[in-house]
């Protein structure tokens, strides 16, 4: 039994599939540092994150697969659900051992299930992009909280920079506390010490919003209520398209404000 | 004046929703000018309001005060409702904020025609002309070009928006002189011709010069509502199929009728016709999408779609001599016509066939719907099911489930007990 861990990152899984097949010491779990379970058969082996190997391995999955598949495998791993790190193994596993392209061969269950995960981090990432709700501050920064069900902020600055170029920006992880912040020049991925963030709402407090970020907001909110025509009420198709997980940080789903 | 803008908004949103179509997609416009917005690629739904329906854009009136007295409309002259007209900044200043805030993804302005019909549209063209010059605005702008207006100010409009429509109303010409008397095809028709030769031509211009101005690039639409006259869905899917042919369109929107009026011109409804809006959408899909044609989904011996099945599976029951088809080897074509198959899961299919013969197992873990396709296909040779079933019992064993004859006999009690009371 071989049990590997690493440090987290994509390039550090990347190593450790370099190392097992250095070692031809098949992998029976990968796990990230931390979070493994004590092996009671096995011993935990730490793989230290290599850039040259990492580069190594992925420079031989870019002869082998389109970009289109190599992204999937990126995104597999922002999934970050539970026995990922062994999906994206056997998928190349199954790479390096066949002749021809393997990525629209949905019979295995391996290339099925990445291509199904890609689509579930497009649909979720998509939703960030429909979902996303800035407030302006006083000093012009558009702010707005997300906490998405799987890591696609890094997915979404291309979206970001193309729509926003005149404005600065800032979207903000709550459950994964990091953001990326656009300056009118270029777009950085950051941390913040403490946030004055409501995590209940996501919202800013009032004193730092612009004077007349609430007017916009109580207009948006009277703009999503007239559009409604009670007599097609359909319940079921507006949670199918906005699941109520969604509803904390948007304007139009919070109380609504006085006018 | 906050409270002005407010109302204002109440009123013209409350006017302009009818209009069912929300699209943002389709564009082309890039921000190339480190302006705002961004218009290329596919359309986001911002939001969705409690009737399921997507909130992209935000839809208005310029204004509801109108000169003409359709009875559909709820902006009709005669209709005794309150009555707001925003100014040209108030509407550029509301799109510009909500874009700012994610909110949407641009503007859908039409408007109530006031005065006549180029004074109107004048305005409409205002707008989006301020918003892309002045504001560096990249977001997606639809406007509604107004029956009557100039070919000049409709080749300005498709300057500045990436889609234009003009609304087709209602499927005939019949039912226009009784409901819109004030309005006739041909003015419904020609703006829509001379868009499409407009799109034409502009098309024919960027080959040639690398730089010349794009004609609304996201296309043309229109809208027709169904349920305010007698046309059948035969009728409906045959003037869209001659619409999607003839002029090119990129949408034809259908909107079950809401009765928002009681003139004594319309039909009593009770409810908005959904299942039949539904199943209309359904079809033009497969007009779309599907590689059907019109008269294969309706035609004048069946005039009206079935509403309790989708009319894909419709038409396979009516065609049954074309089925089953072989999984493994039949044409992508066909195999888009095997109900419960969609265009992702026939793309797999078709994809997935090449490493290994294709069993009903796989089929499931590609999200086909066995429950409707298993009567209409074979793998290398084996059918899932063990006998041949009549065009009824596919019908009841698909509504009502497997061997559920119990049930449709309630069923069937039931509808009788209803006709009964």
């Amino acid at each position: 039994m071989h049990y590997y861990t690493y440090d987290g990152t994509f390039e550090g899984l990347l190593t450790v599939i370099f190392e097992v097949y250095e070692q031809k010491a098949w992998p029976d779990k990968i796990e990230k540092q931390g979070q493994e379970q004590p092996g009671i058969f096995a011993q935990n082996k730490f793989i230290p994150t290599d850039e040259v190997k990492a580069a190594r391995v992925w420079t031989g999955l870019k002869k082998k697969l389109s970009e289109n598949a190599c992204t999937d495998l990126y995104k597999t791993f922002l999934w970050e659900q539970p026995g990922f790190e062994m999906l994206i193994f056997r998928y190349v596993e199954l790479v390096f051992a066949s002749q021809a392209n393997i990525e629209e061969n949905f019979a295995a269950d391996c290339v099925r299930q990445i291509s199904q995960i890609s689509r579930q981090i497009f649909r979720e990432k998509h939703r960030m992009e429909a979902f996303v709700r800035f407030q302006k501050t006083a000093d012009s920064l558009f702010y707005a909280t997300i906490s998405p069900d799987y890591n696609v902020l890094p997915l979404l600055k291309d979206h970001f920079e193309k729509r926003y170029a005149d404005q600065r920006w800032l979207i903000y992880d709550l459950k994964r506390s990091y953001g990326l912040y656009y300056d009118l020049e270029k777009t950085d991925f950051i941390s913040l010490e403490e946030t004055q963030v409501n995590s209940k709402t996501g919202a800013l407090p009032n004193n730092i919003l612009e004077e007349k970020e609430p007017l916009y907001e109580q207009l948006w909110q009277t703009y999503f209520h007239h559009v409604n025509i009670p007599e097609r009420k359909n319940k079921k198709l507006h949670l199918r398209h906005m699941p109520v997980r969604y509803w904390k940080y948007l304007t139009e789903k919070k109380p609504r404000l006085n006018g | 004046m906050k409270e002005t803008v407010q109302e204002k908004l109440k009123i013209l949103a409350d006017a302009a929703k009818y209009d069912v179509s929300c699209s943002s997609s389709g564009g082309k416009r890039k921000n190339t000018n480190k302006g705002l917005g961004n218009a290329e690629g596919m359309g986001i739904c911002h939001s969705y309001t409690e009737d399921g329906r997507c909130v992209s854009l935000l839809k208005i009136l310029l204004t509801n005060f109108c000169i003409y007295d359709c009875a559909y409309c709820v902006t009709r002259k005669s209709n005794d409702i309150k009555r707001a007209a925003f100014t040209v900044d108030e509407v550029v200043d509301l799109t510009l904020n909500f874009y700012r805030r994610n909110y949407i993804e641009g503007l859908f302005l039409s408007s109530g025609i006031f005065k006549n019909a180029d004074y109107t549209m004048e305005r409409l063209v205002r707008i989006a002309k301020k918003l892309r010059t002045e504001h560096k605005f990249n977001g997606y702008i639809h406007l509604k070009t107004i029956p009557g207006a100039s070919d000049e100010l409709i080749k300005e409009a498709g300057l500045y928006a990436d889609r234009l429509s003009v609304n087709i109303e209602l499927p005939s010409e019949n039912s226009l002189k009784t409901l819109a008397p004030e309005k006739n095809y041909a003015e419904i028709l020609t703006p829509m011709a001379a868009i499409t030769t407009q799109l034409k031509q502009s098309k024919e211009e960027v080959k040639l010069f690398k730089h010349a101005p794009a004609f609304a690039p996201a296309g043309q639409s229109t809208q027709l509502i169904v349920g305010a006259s007698q046309e059948n869905d035969h009728q409906i899917l045959s003037l869209s199929s001659q619409l999607y042919q003839n002029y090119n369109l990129k949408r034809v929107y259908y909107s079950g009728y809401v009765p928002v009026s009681t003139d004594s011109r319309l039909p009593v409804l009770v409810n908005p016709p959904l299942i039949r809006e539904n199943r209309v959408y359904q079809a033009d899909w497969l007009m779309r999408f599907y590689g059907f044609s019109a008269s294969e989904i309706a035609d004048e011996k069946h005039p009206n779609l079935d509403l309790e099945i989708d009319p894909k599976l419709s038409w396979a029951l009516r065609n049954l001599q074309v089925f089953p088809i072989e999984i493994n080897t039949a044409d992508y074509e066909l195999i888009l016509r095997i109900p419960g198959i969609g265009v992702k899961s026939a793309k797999r299919i078709v994809a997935a066939r090449r490493f290994t013969p294709l069993h009903l197992d796989h089929l499931h873990k590609f999200g086909v719907v066995l429950k409707r396709a298993r009567y209409f296909i074979t793998c290398a040779g084996k059918s899932p099911e063990l006998r041949d079933y009549t065009e009824q019992a596919i019908r009841r064993r698909i509504l009502f489930g497997e061997g559920s004859v119990r049930n449709s006999l309630v069923k069937q009690q039931l509808e009788l007990f209803q006709q009964a009371s």
